[in-house]
């Protein structure tokens, strides 16, 4: 499990990459990866491409740092997800709270 | 700092060399103890506990070697460094010295500074050691207390998280046996119109933090569907319950089914389980998908509880599962997944639940077992007497009612769509001392006077739809849209109670804004010994309360519809 963050050349996205298992060994990488102040960061976007599952407490996580980004007013988007990563974001119906592409 | 003094035991067979030994250590300031041969040096050992003891590879009677493994056993956990005495240079005995026990070993002739050195080096590692041991006793201590106190709290777990009447013979469960809580938990309970309701649920995490959760879900489901709250209003309330105490990032994947034996009819809800299914029949299994976000994530303004109408039959069987189901991994790493389900269902021969039980346990040898799985079935049958024995649970209560009584409600408007007011009217009639035995039928009857007034009289519904399995699921779609533009319509209870000498009379008068509808048509059917012509979707309802009532009559143009129920005290 590796998680890598970049910020997009316009300043306002932080990208978080994550890679391997997303389940709750990730735990504080997720959160420092969000939380280590990059100041005008306004969107998120979660890249799944090279995660190969993710679990209940991924959910919680994406839970948090939604509320972090501002709750009903944040921008996370969640892209490239697998099939099975895919599947359970949906079965959750985390749709209706973020942007899944 | 000058340290404690060290009570040090010297095992050596040459006087002069054991009494230099001894004065360079009373020097030192430690206490010696000494002995002239292996046996010697053993019973020393046992009698006095030494710190740390000195002695020779050579000696009569028994060898240092030998000396040395017995001290060792005799020291137990106790770390007591045996330092082995040589006048050997050769590398080889002096590695033979540590092979057989030794912790080190000091050369003759002695040096005073090496050997204070030396016994300063053990002191340390004495006392990591136990410090090392003194934590470890208290973490054993600590945890062994941690696992007698989940013990205790599993058990009062269990019993919330596994109660109703799970026992009834048409509901099927496995719940996998945990050493220590899982998260899931399920819930079933007759309703007071002798329906079923059912909750099946799966909180993030595992053990305490999971399981606490579970308490107040609990107390709100047996609290309202003993009420006769419906399944939407009951999940409302344990969404709204659990985000205010839920940290965020845990919640709970949850479905609720909620059973009409009379009608044939399940609702039901899904919020984050796998796909729950309806089977039987020969028909293509029906999925009750997850739509819903699970419970504890949404306020309370944006949570939706609506539940969908499927039809049922008796001899169908309604199965929900947790993901724990469908997570079961073979030894070569495949996952048991939604195509092991499906494949499962497909097979015709014997019930759903114990196909699937046998093909998830088949497939993953600890599937039995592992950590949170939860098959929960319900057989469909057309008897719903099996409830009415268990739905008395409620004790009788200390406090007199009032016996007779009369009051007026009448709901308006918006709150026709927002608000169920059965709880509340079946609430007032079973205050009346002696009437609660009867809390079945009289929920009955208001729910039917009531849905006929709104779904017929104000909504316009035609009850012919429900006859067809597409009509069914559109009659309820329709009844959800119309009730969003209800506009300035009313649905009014008039409901009255009077002592008997064997019980009571109750009278129950509702009337609707509606337009009304054919009375004489409508009662022609009902009249003979109460036989309709079509089979029952519609005009059931009517039927009913002409059964349970001493007598039902329609008055202005049909919307206003009044009982009388007479009850005896058993």
């Amino acid at each position: 499990m590796a998680i890598e963050t970049r910020v997009t050349d316009d300043g306002d996205t932080l990208v978080i990459c994550i890679e391997g298992r997303f389940d709750f060994s990730t735990h504080q990488a997720f959160r420092d990866a969000y939380e280590q102040g990059n100041a005008g960061v306004t969107r998120y976007r979660i890249d799944l491409a090279d995660a190969t599952y993710l679990d209940s407490s991924a959910l919680g996580m994406l839970l948090l740092l939604r509320d972090y980004a501002g709750g009903d007013s944040a921008r996370i988007s969640i892209e490239n997800c697998n099939r099975d990563v895919r599947r359970i974001l949906s079965i959750s119906n985390f749709e209706q709270l973020f942007a899944i592409q | 700092m000058s340290l404690p003094p060290l009570r040090i035991l010297i095992a050596e067979d040459s006087t002069s060399d054991r009494s230099i030994l001894r004065r360079m250590l009373i020097r030192l300031g430690h206490e010696v103890i000494e002995a002239a041969d292996g046996v010697a040096a053993v019973a020393a050992f046992q009698e006095t506990t030494p710190d740390i003891v000195l002695l020779d590879a050579l000696m009569p009677r028994m060898d240092g070697m030998e000396a040395a493994r017995r001290m060792r056993a005799l020291a137990g956990e106790r770390l007591v460094p045996l330092i082995f005495l040589t006048s050997l240079t050769d590398a080889a005995d002096l590695a033979r010295c540590l092979d057989a026990g030794g912790d080190d070993f000091l050369t003759k002739p002695y040096n005073r500074v090496i050997i204070d050195a030396k016994l300063n080096a053990f002191r340390r590692m004495q006392r990591m050691h136990d410090t090392l041991s003194e934590q470890r006793d208290l973490i054993h201590a600590r945890n062994q207390q941690l696992v007698d106190e989940q013990a205790v709290a599993k058990q009062v777990f269990d019993n919330v998280a596994h109660s109703g009447c799970l026992d009834a013979p048409n509901i099927h469960y496995h719940a996998s046996p945990q050493s220590i809580f899982n998260g899931d938990v399920l819930f079933a309970t007759p309703r007071p119109d002798g329906g079923l309701v059912v909750f099946l649920g799966d909180f993030t995490g595992h053990g305490l933090p999971a399981a606490i959760g579970a308490m107040p879900v609990a107390e709100i489901f047996y609290g309202m569907a003993g009420k006769g709250f419906g399944g939407a209003e009951i999940l409302r309330e344990m969404n709204q319950k659990l985000c205010r105490i839920l940290p965020t990032g845990r919640f709970c994947c949850g479905a609720m089914i909620e059973v009409d034996f009379k009608a044939g009819q399940v609702r039901a809800w899904n919020g984050g389980l796998p796909d729950g299914w309806v089977l039987g029949g020969g028909r293509t299994p029906q999925p009750i998908r997850s739509r819903f976000l699970p419970l504890g994530i949404l306020p309370a303004d944006r949570f939706d509880g609506e539940m969908e109408a499927l039809r049922v039959r008796p001899g169908d069987q309604v199965l929900l599962m947790t993901d724990g189901v469908l997570d079961c991994v073979d030894d070569a790493g495949n996952v048991f997944g939604e195509a092991g389900v499906r494949e499962a269902l497909a097979d015709k021969e014997g019930p759903p639940f114990e196909r699937l039980l046998a093909a998830a346990s088949g497939f993953s040898a600890d599937a039995a077992s592992s950590d949170d799985l939860t098959l929960f079935a319900l057989d469909v049958t057309d008897d719903a007497g099996w409830t009415r024995g268990l739905a008395d649970t409620v004790g009788p209560s200390a406090l007199t009612g009032p016996l007779d009584w009369r009051c007026e409600y009448e709901l308006q408007g918006q709150s026709l769509a927002d608000f169920n007011p059965l709880p509340l009217l079946l609430h007032l009639c079973l205050e009346v001392p002696g009437l609660r035995p009867s809390s079945g039928e009289i929920y009955t009857l208001l729910s039917e006077m009531y849905n006929n007034a709104l779904e017929h009289g104000i909504l316009g519904l035609p009850s012919h739809w429900k006859r067809n399995p597409d009509g069914f699921g559109h009659y309820y779609a329709e009844r959800q849209r119309r009730l969003q533009s209800v506009g300035n319509h009313r649905v009014r209870f008039a409901l009255q109670h009077e002592g008997t000498a064997q019980g009571g009379r109750l009278r129950i008068a509702c009337e609707d804004s509606g337009e009304g509808f054919d009375v004489a048509a409508v009662l022609g059917s009902l009249s003979d010994d109460g036989r309709v012509s079509e089979p029952a979707y519609a005009g059931r309802g009517l039927l009913l309360l002409k059964r349970l009532t001493t007598d039902l009559s329609f008055h202005q143009n049909g919307n206003r519809v009044e009982i009388v129920y007479d009850w005896k005290h058993t």
